[in-house]
């Protein structure tokens, strides 16, 4: 994963979202996880994120129990040993908020085929949306489908292409009710993809339709 | 060191470097009465809400490593961390946060940049201040978690390409560093 050429990045709007902590878990995934892609994102989070600490600052105040000072240093002295050490580097393929929803990296996703060789993995998210891993082989296509809702794709390996657009890794495609689209991985290279939904896909094609409640595509 | 540096940067730095109790009070002293407003304001009751200010307090303490001046402001990076108790205890779900950028291999981090982005933070704040009522009651609702994310604009009205200008500045710079 490679930190340039990335071309489709946040909306303004996600992005507050997710500093304001209004998104659904689904989709605060894929901002974490684009964020820790994309140093411009990154920093436009921190804008918003300091927007918050405006906030904070100039909110009014209410007084702490009396001992409340001892009570937060007998907790700091009891806690968790203090690791000093800088976080790792990148080990893996996965980002690292992607590696805690896997519980590991990418070899350790538990895939299930939905059909001529697309595979998916489901995450373990609160039910207001869904967030799920796509393997797109190369030049294969997800079916043709719609959305009720907000649909955010993030490439973590090789590429797409649809009706709007060329998506590589780190970019973000994000799909409105407007959008119909067949996502089709480029040729070269499985394509690998976190895709987060707040509504259930609509099919255009009969036999997804019947598929879907087994699947929760 | 702390000529010319903020004040609660520098408090930071002496519990981060020092494990300094008195710096931690101070910070204390200041931010755990707000942290405590602004659960209470998400909708905590006063003792979900001091507990949770406590713990917050505690997270500064053991994460004190991970806070950089080049980034944040003090009120950012406790803002995110109340935040994410708030998401924890009041829906219980999760925040996923992005990849930790430590500090990197220098101790001391250019302390110019630090110090344009404190006073940066320091003017956002006195322009939201500045802004007219009913726009400022928006922003504050929308931190406040009384906003879904439909509902929330993003037309602020305030200065915030300057702050992230030099966030990505930073970020550069670490990134440079790193290799
Ligand atoms: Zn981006």
């Amino acid at each position: 994963m490679t930190m340039h050429d990335i071309n489709h990045h946040l909306t303004d709007k996600l992005l507050m979202a997710y500093s304001a902590g209004a998104l659904p878990e689904a989709f605060s995934l894929a901002v974490a996880t684009h964020v820790s892609m994309c140093d411009e994102c990154r920093a436009r989070l921190g804008a918003y994120e300091s927007l918050g600490g405006a906030v904070l600052e100039r909110a009014d105040t209410v007084a702490m129990a009396p001992d409340s000072l001892d009570v937060t240093m007998a907790r700091i002295r009891n806690g968790a040993p203090v690791v000093n050490t800088p976080a790792p580097h990148k080990r893996g393929v996965l980002p690292a908020p992607l590696c805690d929803y896997v519980g590991g990296d990418l070899a350790d996703v538990r895939w299930r085929s939905i059909g001529m060789g697309v595979k998916q993995a489901i995450l373990p998210t609160s039910r207001d949306a869904t967030a799920r891993l796509l393997f797109i082989p190369a030049g294969a296509a997800v079916p043709d489908h719609g959305h009720r809702g907000t649909e955010l794709t993030l490439v973590l390996q090789g590429a797409f292409v649809d009706e709007t657009d060329r998506y590589g890794p780190g970019d973000i495609e994000i799909a409105d009710e407007d959008l119909h689209h067949m996502p089709v991985a480029d040729i070269g290279a499985d394509c690998i993809c976190l895709a987060a939904t707040d509504a259930p896909l609509r099919f255009r094609g009969m036999i997804p339709r019947l598929a879907q409640p087994f699947l929760r595509i | 060191m702390t000529r010319g540096q903020d004040a609660w940067v520098t408090s930071m730095i002496a519990v981060r470097d020092a494990r300094d109790e008195a710096a931690f009070a101070r910070l204390f002293g200041h931010f755990a009465p707000r942290v405590k407003a602004f659960l209470m304001r998400s909708g905590a009751d006063a003792t979900l809400a001091e507990e949770c200010a406590q713990e917050t307090m505690a997270t500064l303490w053991h994460k004190a490593h991970l806070f950089d001046p080049n980034r944040a402001s003090v009120a950012t990076w406790i803002f995110t961390i109340a935040r994410n108790r708030r998401i924890d205890v009041l829906r219980r779900t999760r925040h996923p946060e992005p990849e930790d950028l430590p500090w990197g291999p220098e101790p001391e981090p250019d302390q110019a940049d630090a110090l344009a982005l404190q006073q940066e933070s320091k003017q956002l704040g006195e322009a939201l201040a500045a802004l007219p009522e009913k726009q400022r009651v928006l922003i504050e609702k929308a931190y406040f978690g009384d906003l879904t994310h439909s509902e929330i604009a993003t037309e602020t009205g305030l200065p915030l390409g300057t702050i992230k200008s030099r966030i990505r500045l930073a970020l550069d710079r670490l990134r440079h560093a790193m290799k």
